[in-house]
Formats: structure tokens, C-alpha cells, sequence
């Protein structure tokens, strides 16, 4: 616009500075608008950047609130007599000098199966007995009081110590979840009896003991150490979950990252430029794009189907996300080893380094950082993933926490997929964001190693 | 000013002095050949760089390549090393040889050549290690000292002959990226001799110093052929009838002249030569 008026034609009539202030009149106007069109960009960068902290916000306000209660869980605190005329059980059996250890073993299993035949519902009842004086009149309410989950753990104590058995020891035992829902005020307690979980009875109880402080909130062990349960669902933990992800994160940190870098490196520094390496990074590139609940077909397919390994098993899960995470590790280390200056490369080749040396004690040590960031990144965005995991069997029920990569097991973000459909909502609503407040933070753990890791190598000079 | 695009027209003349029984005939016979170039062609893909280029370096010069840019004076210079093997595309036909044998020789190991002609480079570029390790490094790659003091000696003897030791001596484990550009041009002047090269390559070894650091450096390649061949490319005309016992003067891939130093820069025997030297091109 500005340079038709630098027209000859536009001139003539003036005297020389008047058409000049014409141009600069319109300049001016032009630069109004360009101001306009600046402060609107600016205005909706800004308005854009604050309505994503806002959703962020909202989620983890949401997510904190919900989940942050589920950490601490209503016990009763009971004084818990282990009477030995409940307990009739033989001595634990001691290894005889001239007994084999298979023998051994299966005596000693017996003798556990013979503790899990005690009835230490009654033990609990008992306890109970000494705090709610009108027990004996409500045999069916007292037995709801505590989870049955807690006969286990009393098993468990046995087993470790059987000189216990005669004395007396105060215990903190979890509630039924409903209980603990109830106390939380999680329950509309306006709701008539017929649609109350807990009878009038039990919330009477409920109440006298929460305000006697035999029943109180603690520190939810049972979160962090037990496995998944559906009988006993105040005692369902994710340790089963975590555990299972942690053997599939060795799989894929094993598996995937040596295997992307050593790709990367190849395909970077040594591999011809011609169709061949073409067409594999054509096809590395679309392989990071691959929907990941296909690499879960394919390994039902490949590792369960024709190589046999176990369904539901960490290593199986750990294979599958190696397969999703290697285009990520081998993009990423490539895109780090192009960055680093031709010039170092040439010094080295320069010397009469060979390829290889120039790349190894060269290139890869400045290198590392990034192809450290590149790999934990990889794999938290495997820690995180679901969808593959639910096609080879990972979203099974599994009470056990597993204690090997070939064992049944599950993983933090199917737990999450599965206690978030669990039929006890009101109890669930809270575990489900606990276990996404566990799986944040083990991420941001992560990221926060990726970026130490960055800084401490980048500092070094 | 140089147009790369416009098409050349050899004269009469280009063509009589691009002859070569003439640029070889310029060492001599007293001297010792340490390199010789025949008919050397460079190819990049389908672009033809160097278009048979014969030349015989002297055991001890200095010898200076000149001409403007794009004319394929640092492609030849890296040929000379076989650093032109890293590009992909790259082609090199002819023969050169050093010491009468030929480097490119498929039984020849690369790594051997390099060890015997070393490299400095237009920008410096020290490893992101210490003073120390940037020397040793050579050293140590080809087994050169088998003992930690034989190591030491090497970088001490090395940095000394760069004229770096005093400034150095005390920071041996500082960055080689910490030093000035001056130093750091320097710092890989002395990693080069460490291997005991019998050649070194500079490709426009002071474009990116200032004039003190440059002065350094070309005190330093006068004392350097002591010991070493030296050929360095550069842009700088000043700076080649300084240093150079010998200039070459290359144009799009051709070499046009070569001779004395003192000889091409007062009385060259091109057009294009004299065009070039006086600035009216280039």
C-alpha cells in the first residue's frame, strides 16, 4: 500500500512534504492495525495458556481432594486375646536333622494350613465383646465391624510367632470399607434402612466407637502393601499393581532402551545412506504413530500365542511396551546425536580415530544426556499405558503380589482402569484417585530423574 | 567479483599453463617429495569439484592454498587425508601418493594415513575434555606411550611446540573449551603434532581468530616446518606470502598456478592469478 504512494503520480500536485506525511499517515494506520493484530494474538496466547492452567488445576485440585482422603482409613483399635482354647494347633514343626528339605517344606505348609483353620472370626468377636457390652445380642452386626481381610494378617502373625498364642495384644484391624465410607460421610445418612449397606445397628456402633477414639482414621498401610482383594475391599492395596509395572519398567529399561540407543547409534553413524536405511526409518517413524492398543494384539498374538510365555505376565506386558517405547528411545537418541557438532567428529577422525572410536568416546559421551532424557521418557509413557496391557490378560483379578516377572499380575494404570469400575463406588471414588496420586508421582519422580540427569552431565563443562 | 554460476572460457593461455608437466615442474630436483597428487578428480554426486589436479609437495614447506571461495581448494586439502571419505557422496579418482605410496589404496588402513597426516580445522574444535586429555588423546589411541610419564612427556613436548605450554601448564585439567579461540586453535594444533604427523592440513586454520591470535599461529607454522609439511588453506593473501614458501592458487576446481610464494605473488603467470591477487575478483 505504502509503495503506491511512493508513486511519481501521487506527488506531482504536492509540495514535497505533504504527500510524504500522506505516506507516513498511512503508515501509521497500517501500524495501528498490526498493534490491533498483536494485542489480539497476545490476548488469546494468554487466554488460551490460562484456560489450560485452569483445566490442569481443576484436575489435580479434583484428583487431590478425592484421593488424598483414601490414605487414611478407619481402624478399631482392639485388644485381641489369642485364646489357646480357639487356637488348637500342633507346635511349629522344627527341621529334624535327618529330614530333607522337601519334607520339611511340606510339613511346615500343613502346619500353616492348619493356622488358616482357626477361627479367628471368633478371636475378633471376642475383642470386640470387651468394647460393645450389647454384643452378644447382635452375632450377625458384630461380625461386620472388621474386614474379613484382617483374619489373614492375624494368620500371618501366628505363623510368624506362634508363642503369641495365650497372650493378649492390642491391634490395629481396618473396617469394612462401608464402614469407613460411613464415617467419611460418603453415604447420604438420610437414606431410609432398607437402602442403607449397614445396619442401624452397626452405624449406632459405628458412631459410639468413633467418638470413644477405638475407631479411628490411620495411616492406610494396607494401600501400599497389599494386592488387589474383592472379598475384603478395605484391605485392596496396589502393591500387586506396582509391583507388576516395576518388573514390566526392568523389561522395558533392559529391553528397549540398549536396543533403541544401539539402533540409533547404527542407523546415525554407521548405516549407508541408501533405500534400505530409508525405508527403516520410514517405518521406525511410523511405528511411533502405531496406536498402542495394537502393539497389545500383536503381543497376544507373538509372545502369548506362538511363544508361549504366560498370560497376564509382567514379562509378556514388559515385551509389549518395549515394542511401543524402542521407536521413542531410537528417535530421540538420533535426533541427540545429530545435534552434536560434525566438528568433534572430525577432530577425532582427524587424529586417526577409527568410525567407531569417534562415535564412542566422542560423540555417545555428550550425547547421553539426551539419549538419557529420550529413555526415561520412554518408558514413563510406558509406565503409563493401559490399553496394550488389557489385551494380553494384564486386567485380570490377581490377589497375589507377584514375585516374579512370570507371575500374574496387573499394573498401576489397569488398577486404576479397574477400581474405577468397581461396584462400591463411594469407596472406590477415593482408592481410584489415590492410585492416580501413586502414579503421578512416580512420574514426575521420573521426569525429575530425566532432568537431573540432563543438568548433571550438562554441567559438567 | 567471483560468479560460481557464470560459465568459464579457458583461453589459450589457461589452457597451456593448466598443463601438467607444468605445475609438476615447479619443485627442485634437490628437493625431497613428500606428497604427489595425478590427475586428481573429486566428485560430489554428479558435481565434479576438482577437475585433475597435479601437484608435488615438498618435504618441509609451507605450502599455501589460495583462490575464492567454492574452487575446491579445502576439498583438495582433504583429500590429501582421506577425510573426504566420511562425506557419502563423495568420489575420488587419480592418484596420490605419499612417500611413494599410494593412500588410497584399498590395503591402506585410513587410520594409519590420518595418523601421518594430521588435521587442525577452520573453527577450533577441542573435545569437551580437559587441556590434558585433548593431547593424550592421540597419543593414547595409537599406543605412542606406553607409561603414564611418557604420556605426560608427549603433552608437555606437544603443547611446548604449540607455544601453549606456559599458558597452560598450570590448567592441565581445565576445559580445552575454556581457552580462548587463539588458544583453543592452538590446543588443537598441538593435539595434531602429538601423533607425530610427518604432515599437517590446516583448512583456513586463523578465519576465525583475531589478528593477534592469527599472528600467533603464523609465528608458530614458521616453526613448525621445522619438523612438519605443512599445508594450509586460506583466504587470507597476506596471510600466504607470509607464511608460504609456495602458494597454489585453485579456481573452480582447477589449479591455475603454482610456484614460489614471492614468484605467483609479484609475477604471476596467469590473468586469472594476477586478477585474483590484485582483488578484482574473489
Amino acid at each position: 500500500m505504502t509503495e503506491k504512494n511512493m508513486n511519481p503520480a501521487n506527488n506531482s500536485a504536492a509540495d514535497g512534504v505533504a504527500p510524504l506525511s500522506k505516506v507516513q499517515q498511512k503508515v501509521a494506520v497500517s501500524l495501528n492495525r498490526r498493534h490491533r493484530h498483536e494485542k489480539l494474538f497476545k490476548g488469546v496466547g494468554l487466554v488460551a495458556s490460562l484456560i489450560s492452567l485452569l483445566l490442569v488445576a481443576i484436575l489435580f485440585i479434583n484428583i487431590f481432594s478425592k484421593g488424598l482422603p483414601a490414605f487414611w482409613q478407619s481402624a478399631i483399635t482392639l485388644e485381641i486375646y489369642f485364646d489357646p482354647e480357639i487356637i488348637k494347633i500342633s507346635d511349629k514343626p522344627v527341621q529334624r536333622a535327618d529330614e530333607t528339605d522337601n519334607a520339611f517344606r511340606q510339613r511346615d505348609i500343613e502346619w500353616q494350613s492348619e493356622v488358616g483353620m482357626i477361627n479367628f472370626n471368633r478371636l475378633i468377636v471376642e475383642g470386640l465383646n470387651k468394647v460393645l457390652p450389647d454384643a452378644n445380642q447382635y452375632r450377625r452386626d458384630v461380625q461386620r465391624i472388621v474386614t474379613s481381610g484382617e483374619r489373614f494378617a492375624m494368620r500371618q502373625l501366628v505363623i510368624d510367632n506362634p508363642a503369641i498364642i495365650g497372650q493378649t495384644k492390642t491391634l490395629n484391624l481396618l473396617t469394612d470399607a462401608n464402614i469407613d465410607v460411613w464415617l467419611k460421610g460418603n453415604i447420604d445418612r438420610s437414606l431410609p434402612d432398607a437402602q442403607q449397606q449397614l445396619s442401624p445397628k452397626v452405624r449406632e456402633w459405628v458412631e459410639m466407637l468413633s467418638e470413644q477414639g477405638i475407631i479411628k482414621n490411620r495411616f492406610s498401610f494396607a494401600l501400599f502393601m497389599n494386592a488387589d482383594s474383592r472379598s475384603s475391599l478395605a484391605s485392596a492395596g496396589l502393591a500387586g499393581a506396582f509391583m507388576g509395572s516395576l518388573y514390566m519398567m526392568l523389561v522395558v529399561l533392559f529391553l528397549a532402551v540398549p536396543m533403541g540407543v544401539a539402533a540409533a547409534i547404527y542407523l546415525e553413524e554407521f548405516a549407508p545412506k541408501n533405500k534400505i536405511t530409508d525405508l527403516v526409518e520410514v517405518n521406525i517413524n511410523n511405528l511411533a504413530a502405531v496406536p498402542s492398543i495394537v502393539f497389545g494384539l500383536l503381543g497376544a498374538a507373538v509372545f502369548i500365542g506362538w511363544f508361549n510365555l504366560p498370560i497376564s505376565a509382567p514379562i509378556v506386558g514388559g515385551l509389549v511396551l518395549s515394542l511401543m517405547t524402542l521407536p521413542t528411545v531410537i528417535i530421540a537418541t538420533r535426533s541427540t546425536l545429530k545435534a552434536i557438532p560434525p566438528s568433534i567428529r572430525q577432530a577425532a577422525l582427524g587424529l586417526g580415530a577409527s568410525k567407531m572410536q569417534a562415535t564412542f568416546h566422542h560423540v555417545l559421551p555428550l550425547a547421553i544426556p539426551g539419549i538419557l532424557t529420550g529413555a526415561i521418557l520412554g518408558v514413563a509413557q510406558a509406565l503409563g499405558e493401559a490399553a496394550p496391557l488389557l489385551l494380553i490378560g494384564m486386567k485380570s483379578f490377581v490377589a497375589q503380589v507377584p514375585s516374579g516377572p512370570f507371575e500374574q499380575a496387573t499394573a498401576l494404570p489397569v488398577q486404576i482402569f479397574l477400581w474405577q469400575g468397581n461396584e462400591l463406588r463411594n469407596f472406590f471414588e477415593a482408592r481410584t484417585s489415590a492410585a492416580i496420586i501413586v502414579l503421578l508421582a512416580l512420574m514426575l519422580t521420573l521426569n525429575g530423574l530425566a532432568i537431573w540427569l540432563r543438568k548433571k552431565y550438562e554441567n559438567r563443562w | 567479483m567471483n560468479m560460481p554460476g557464470n560459465p568459464i572460457i579457458l583461453t589459450e593461455q589457461d589452457v597451456t599453463m593448466a598443463d601438467p608437466a607444468m605445475t609438476v615442474n615447479q619443485t627442485n630436483s634437490s628437493d625431497k617429495i613428500k606428497m604427489t597428487a595425478r590427475d586428481v578428480k573429486v566428485f560430489y554426486g554428479a558435481n565434479q569439484a576438482i577437475h585433475g589436479v597435479n601437484m608435488d609437495i615438498i618435504e618441509n614447506e609451507v605450502i599455501a592454498f589460495i583462490g575464492p571461495s567454492g574452487c575446491g581448494k579445502s576439498t583438495f586439502l582433504r583429500c590429501l587425508n582421506r577425510m573426504n571419505d566420511t562425506i557419502d557422496i563423495c568420489r575420488v579418482t587419480g592418484s596420490i601418493k605419499m612417500d611413494g605410496r599410494d593412500i588410497y589404496d584399498p590395503s591402506l588402513d585410513v587410520v594409519q594415513l590420518r595418523a601421518q597426516v594430521g588435521m587442525v580445522f577452520q573453527k577450533p574444535n577441542p573435545f569437551p575434555k580437559s587441556i590434558y586429555e585433548n593431547i593424550a588423546y592421540g597419543p593414547r589411541l595409537h599406543g605412542l606411550a606406553s607409561r603414564k610419564s611418557e604420556l605426560d612427556d608427549v603433552v608437555e613436548s606437544s603443547l611446548r611446540r604449540a607455544g601453549l605450554w606456559n599458558e597452560v601448564k598450570d590448567r592441565l585439567d581445565q576445559p580445552g573449551t575454556g581457552l580462548s579461540g587463539g588458544q583453543q586453535q592452538r590446543l588443537c594444533i598441538a593435539r595434531s603434532i602429538a601423533v607425530s604427523p610427518d604432515v599437517i592440513l590446516m583448512d583456513e586454520p586463523c578465519s576465525a581468530l583475531d589478528p593477534i591470535a592469527t599472528s600467533i599461529i603464523e609465528e608458530l607454522i614458521d616453526e613448525l616446518k621445522q619438523n612438519f609439511t605443512i599445508v594450509i588453506v586460506t583466504h587470507n593473501m597476506q596471510q600466504a606470502a607470509r607464511v608460504s614458501d609456495r602458494t597454489a592458487f585453485f579456481h573452480l576446481g582447477d589449479l591455475i598456478e603454482i610456484g614460489a610464494t614471492n614468484e605467483v605473488f609479484t609475477n604471476p603467470q596467469h590473468k586469472r592469478t594476477e586478477d585474483y591477487i590484485t582483488g578484482r575478483y574473489g
